[in-house]
Formats: C-alpha cells, sequence, structure tokens
C-alpha cells in the first residue's frame, strides 16, 4: 500500500500536537487546581496563542450523543449517604448553584425514587384507564403520541425540599438544602383530552394514577385538577424523557408536590373517593404541633432563593456582584422578588430575568456592591395571588418542626469577611 | 376547571355571550379519536390493584395473625426488625410516640386506614421483590403488623370484610383538606426589623452533616 506522504506526515504532526496538547492541559488543570493557574498562564493567555488553537479538536459525531464539558465534571446530582437506608427509595439533588437558565439539564434534574429506576420497554409499556367511565381503554406509546400535543415549562419540587432545615440550619449547601427542585419543558398530551376520550361519568370526581416502578407508586388527585392543567408526558428538553424522570411516560401536575407527578405512568382509575394510599397517608402529610395532621396539601406555596453568592459559590472581595437566584410558585406567575442584602431590614426589588412563566422556575437578578463587611441576604417571593413567602420563624410558628414537608421560608445565606457563605437561620 | 360536562353546559353560556374563559378540555365526544382498544376484563382485573378505605379493591382470601408471624420473619424482619422495631434506617412498623421532641409516625402510631397496609405490601413488599406475595399472604402481614401495634388481638382474621373495620388509633386528627395559605407575611421594604435584634439562632457551620458538592461524589456513611 502506497502511503500517501504528506497525508501521513499531516497525521504525524497533528498527533504529535495532539500529545503536546494532552500534557499542555494537563498541566493547566494542575496549574488551576493550584489556584491562579499560573502554570496554565504561560503556556495559553494572551498574547500567545492557546494549545488548543494550535490544533483540530475531533470532528463530528466523536460523540454522537454530546456531553459535557470535561471541566465541568463536578457538575453532577449528589445525594445525602445519610439520609435514607437504600439507593432505591431515596433522593439526589440538583446543583443549583451551576444552574444558569431557568431549564435544568436532563442529566441533572433531581432523582427521586421508591423503588429504583424502572427500566420500561416502550413498546410494550401500556397506560390503562379505567373506572366510573364510558369507554375504557389500553393506549400503546404509539397511540398516545398521535393525540394532539402540547409543550409546557414547569418546575417539579419534591416538598420535602428543605425538610432537613426545619428545626435548624443544617446543611452548608445550596445544593443540598434547595436542590429537589428542577425544571423543564415538557411535551405530551392534556389529561383532559384523554379523560374527555374515555366519557368520564357524572359522579366521576377522584382519578387514581400509578407508575410501572417497583413501588406501583399510586396517588390520588381530585377530577378538577386533572381536567385543569395536569399533562402525560413523553419529550423533555428536546428529547424523550429519561428514565430517571419517568420513560416512557410520565404525569406532570403543574404546581403540585412532585410525588403526585407519576413516573413511568401505566394506570388511571377513575373513582368517586380517593384511596389513601400510603404515599398520601404514611408520607406526604403533615405532623402539627398539636397533634392534628394535614393531609392532602398538594399546592407548592411560592418560594425562592439565592443562588449566586451560596455556600458553593463564595464572593471573592469586595466589589461589584450580581445577586442571582430562582423564584416559583405552584399558583402561577412569580410577580416579584425583593432582596435583603442587611439581614431582611431593608428590601429593594430585583429584576426578573424572561421568561416568566406560570409555575415554572423564573430568574431574578439585582445588582450589589458589597462592602467587604459580614452580612446577610435574604430573597422574598411574593406569586400572583399576593402571597409573600415566610420566614422559618413564621412557619415554626403556626406548624411546629415535625412536618418535614412544605418548607418555602425565606433562606439566609451568612457572608464572612472572607468572602465565605453559610447557610443560617435567624431567630 | 372545566370538565366535558361542565364544558358542555359552559359552551351555550359562551356562545350566548360571545366571551368566556378559554376553555381547558378540548370538549371531543368521547371516543372522537379512536385510538388504542378497550383492555379486556382480565387486563382490566390484573392490573387493579387499588385499594380503598370502604375495601373497593380487596380481593378474595384471609390470613391469620399466626399466619403472618411466619412470613414476617422470613421476608421482612431481616430490614423491618422481628418486633417492627426497624432495622437501622429501615422503617418502624411498630410502636413509636407521637408526642415529644422526636415523633415517630408507625403503622401503629400514625396510619389513619388499615387498608392501606394491605395496599402497601401487595405492591411495594417485600422491597427487593415486590408484588410477588399471594392475597392470602399479604392478609396474614395485615393482621401481623396489626397485632405487632396492639390494635387487634391474637385470634384477628385479616379479610376483605374485617380489614375496612379496623379503626386506626390517628385516624381522626388527619384533616383531609389544606388550611393554607397559614402565613400572612407583609411585604415590607423598609426599616422591617430593628437591625439589634438580629441574631442568628443556628448555622450549618461545623455541623459534620453536608456531603462535598465538588469532585467525587461522597461516600459519607450513615450515622
Ligand atoms: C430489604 C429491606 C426490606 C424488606 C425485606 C421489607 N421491607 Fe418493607 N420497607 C423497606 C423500605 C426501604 C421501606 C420504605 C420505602 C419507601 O419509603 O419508599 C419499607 C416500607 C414498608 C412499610 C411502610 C412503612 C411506613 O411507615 O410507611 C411497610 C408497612 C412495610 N415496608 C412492610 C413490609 C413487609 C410486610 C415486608 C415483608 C413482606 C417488608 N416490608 C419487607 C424495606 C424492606
Amino acid at each position: 500500500m502506497k502511503a500517501n506522504k504528506s497525508g501521513s506526515e499531516q497525521k504525524q504532526k497533528s498527533e504529535s500536537i495532539g500529545r503536546r496538547g494532552f500534557l499542555a492541559l494537563g498541566s493547566a488543570l494542575a496549574g488551576s487546581a493550584m489556584m491562579g493557574g499560573k502554570a496554565a498562564a504561560a503556556d495559553s493567555y494572551p498574547p500567545k496563542d492557546p494549545d488548543w488553537s494550535l490544533m483540530l479538536g475531533p470532528g463530528v459525531v466523536d460523540r454522537p450523543y454530546g456531553q459535557p464539558s470535561q471541566f465541568v465534571k463536578g457538575v453532577i446530582r449528589r445525594n445525602v449517604p445519610w439520609l435514607t437506608a437504600t439507593q432505591e427509595s431515596s433522593v439526589s439533588f440538583t446543583p443549583l448553584q451551576d444552574q444558569p437558565g431557568i431549564i435544568t439539564a436532563n442529566g441533572l434534574f433531581f432523582e427521586r425514587y421508591h423503588g429504583g429506576r424502572a427500566t420500561v420497554d416502550p413498546a410494550q409499556h401500556r397506560l390503562m384507564i379505567h373506572g366510573m367511565l364510558e369507554r375504557p381503554l389500553l393506549l400503546t406509546m404509539d397511540d398516545i403520541r398521535r393525540f394532539p400535543s402540547v409543550s409546557r415549562i414547569h418546575f417539579i419540587e419534591c416538598p420535602a425540599n428543605g425538610g432537613m432545615e426545619w428545626r435548624a440550619a443544617q446543611l452548608n449547601s445550596l445544593q443540598f438544602t434547595h436542590g429537589m427542585v428542577s425544571c423543564a419543558e415538557w411535551t405530551g398530551v392534556k389529561l383532559s383530552t384523554l379523560l374527555d376520550e374515555v366519557g368520564l361519568k357524572k359522579d366521576a370526581k377522584w382519578a387514581l394514577v400509578e407508575g410501572a416502578d417497583a413501588a406501583h407508586m399510586d396517588r390520588s388527585l381530585p377530577i378538577e385538577k386533572c381536567l385543569d392543567d395536569v399533562l402525560v408526558v413523553y419529550g423533555q428538553n428536546g428529547e424523550a424523557l429519561r428514565p430517571e424522570q419517568g420513560f416512557p411516560l410520565r404525569l406532570i401536575v403543574p404546581g403540585w408536590q412532585g410525588n403526585v407527578n407519576i413516573k413511568w405512568l401505566r394506570r388511571i382509575q377513575i373513582g368517586d373517593q380517593p384511596w389513601f394510599t400510603r404515599e398520601e397517608t404514611s408520607k406526604y402529610t403533615e405532623l402539627m404541633k398539636d397533634g392534628t395532621v394535614r393531609g392532602f396539601t398538594w399546592l407548592i406555596y411560592a418560594k425562592s432563593v439565592i443562588t449566586f453568592p451560596c455556600p458553593e459559590k463564595p464572593l471573592k472581595g469586595a466589589g461589584i456582584y450580581e445577586i442571582r437566584g430562582f423564584a416559583w410558585s405552584g399558583k402561577g406567575k412569580v410577580t416579584h422578588v425583593d432582596v435583603s442584602t442587611d439581614g431582611g431590614v431593608n428590601w429593594e426589588r430585583a429584576k426578573l430575568q424572561d421568561p416568566v412563566l406560570p409555575k415554572a422556575l423564573t430568574r431574578f437578578t439585582h445588582e450589589w456592591r458589597w462592602d467587604g463587611k459580614p452580612t446577610l441576604l435574604q430573597s422574598r417571593c411574593v406569586d400572583e395571588t399576593g402571597f409573600v413567602q415566610p420566614t422559618i420563624s413564621e412557619l415554626r410558628a403556626v406548624r411546629g418542626v415535625n412536618g418535614i414537608y412544605n418548607n418555602n421560608a425565606i433562606q439566609t445565606w451568612q457572608v464572612k469577611p472572607d468572602g465565605s457563605v453559610y447557610d443560617v437561620q435567624l431567630a | 376547571m372545566s370538565n366535558s360536562r361542565k364544558l358542555f353546559l359552559g359552551l351555550s353560556v359562551v356562545s350566548a355571550l360571545c366571551v368566556g374563559p378559554a376553555i381547558a378540555g378540548d370538549g371531543h365526544p368521547a371516543g372522537y379519536f379512536g385510538y388504542g382498544r378497550a383492555p379486556t376484563d382480565a387486563e382490566i382485573a390484573g392490573w387493579s390493584i387499588a385499594v380503598r378505605p370502604d375495601g373497593q379493591g380487596l380481593p378474595p382470601g384471609k390470613g391469620s395473625v399466626a399466619e403472618g408471624a411466619e412470613i414476617y420473619s422470613d421476608q421482612c424482619a431481616a430490614c423491618h426488625g422481628t418486633f417492627g422495631e426497624g432495622e437501622g434506617r429501615y422503617p418502624k412498623l411498630a410502636g413509636g410516640q407521637l408526642t415529644g421532641d422526636r415523633p415517630e409516625p408507625t403503622v401503629g402510631s400514625y396510619w389513619p386506614f388499615a387498608t392501606t397496609l394491605f395496599d402497601y405490601i401487595n405492591r411495594a413488599m417485600p422491597f427487593p421483590a415486590p408484588h410477588q406475595l399471594t392475597a392470602d399472604q399479604v392478609y396474614a402481614m395485615v393482621a401481623y403488623i396489626l397485632n405487632l401495634n396492639n390494635i387487634v388481638d391474637n385470634n384477628f382474621v385479616a379479610d376483605r370484610d374485617s380489614v375496612p373495620k379496623v379503626k386506626m388509633p390517628h385516624r381522626d386528627a388527619f384533616l383531609w383538606r389544606d388550611p393554607r395559605p397559614d402565613t400572612a407575611a407583609k411585604e415590607c421594604m423598609t426599616n422591617c426589623v430593628d437591625p439589634g435584634s438580629i441574631r442568628i439562632e443556628s448555622t450549618a457551620e461545623g455541623k459534620s452533616l453536608t456531603p462535598r458538592t465538588t469532585g467525587p461524589l461522597d461516600e459519607m456513611k450513615p450515622e
């Protein structure tokens, strides 16, 4: 075989640059790990061209399914290993400190399982709708995709988000205090379309929605909500629903606690009473300080949190900063967010960034000049019903500390003179 | 919040007034699209595992406390403890107080309905191999766990008639409605609190509860 001389020379050259580039990258990594990145500066900063500008990068379909940059490897879902008995009935948290916009990347969307992540073959998946209706139905995924489709952007929040903070500030991390909320664009069919198709009977008042996972997760939903804005979805942010989110089919119940957004949805039974399943009696109910228990507290009330600065993202010296964060409400749109940089004495209106959508994460920003002195940062959400996000003391005064769920308290971040940030609670 | 029935009435009002709210459903008659097929009775029966407090959904069969004791020690005790006390972080199934500093909600101290026990054990337990017990075995587990909690006596036999009749101790404490909003914070903008009164009540600093949030996953062992 006659080698093409110039071709093989070219190949050798790019290979050797490839190796050099690789070594340079290694030292750049080591350098930045040592702070300041001095080693890398010698090689790559202006006026020199960095190595990656002097060699070809990998070509198309090098990665047929794209991956995040190797430099953001640490941006991952994380769990609290001491929290649960098993990994299969547990939770992982979204790294909100590294989420730039309102959409959570599919690989970073928080997980909550009660029987592990089910592996469902879409060809064999069925959705059965039966009970108090005219036309019981068994649908394949192809059938479901033929129905008129809609796309909506909505958050999902586990009502236990912040549950570890009821008694005291415990976790020094935004990811662990608030990471059980994520937001995505969902595509599928309106549940009302499916319920029209089966023809509800007059006394139909409740729907039992059930998953195909090992927990056979099931919840009761009032029919009014089902006919309002509930979706049966197969698409998530430009691709098929992720297995972690219930591939091939899940329920989206906008603005309501995560647990009712049944994943791996396989059955909807219509009836005239709720079922009082384990997840709406033993769990997802709130024990009040007077011994009474609140059940069916599905709604996510207005909430917000500053995502920069936060324990994971400290400040680097006095000067001008953009405070950033997310606000959301299960009741509709966020109308505004106020920010306090003095522990709640004075508040200023933050800017809301488009888009501002109902029952979706909403981004806020606020310019702030830090004088380098210790201080306390807070954000406060007001939604379109006029509801104002409460403090943790206001919540404790009515509910006590045993409830676990529905902690929508204002978060306080303590900033120390060195710029480090801590999770604290005020008296 | 319209449904096809209300919608039908609503439509005539809308057309009369030529104004009205957006319509939630599309208002198509049942069977309009005609996709899919009707499930057979056997298909429906096979998947209909949900049980209501009035007993709807409970299958035929029965199980005694004594039968339950045997199955429980074989298939459940490793995680939930011989007497339902719970091993490690696995749920405790018996006893527990709701009063005091650390309330312990369990089947006995908290659960409002005995029927939920049948529904849940049948669908989700034993945890590593769910939905594989027979109806008789599930009834026996219900009898045994209720007995561990002193809610039924040693001669209790669980079946579709007896389980719905069991009155759970904490049932009347449950309010099945949402009393929120239960806070009424005002949107104060200036001088909202006395700066001198601001006091940090608790801090996460120095508590060794937080897994790391950079680098590989933290393996931090349960305490
Ligand atoms: C491998 C461990 C394991 C075994 C074996 C096991 N369970 Fe469980 N059980 C769990 C876990 C974990 C949960 C909590 C699951 C969750 O919350 O999603 C649980 C929850 C329960 C609950 C609900 C507790 C509550 O208060 O909400 C009941 C009841 C129960 N199990 C009964 C049984 C019975 C009966 C058996 C035997 C047939 C059994 N379990 C076998 C691990 C186990």
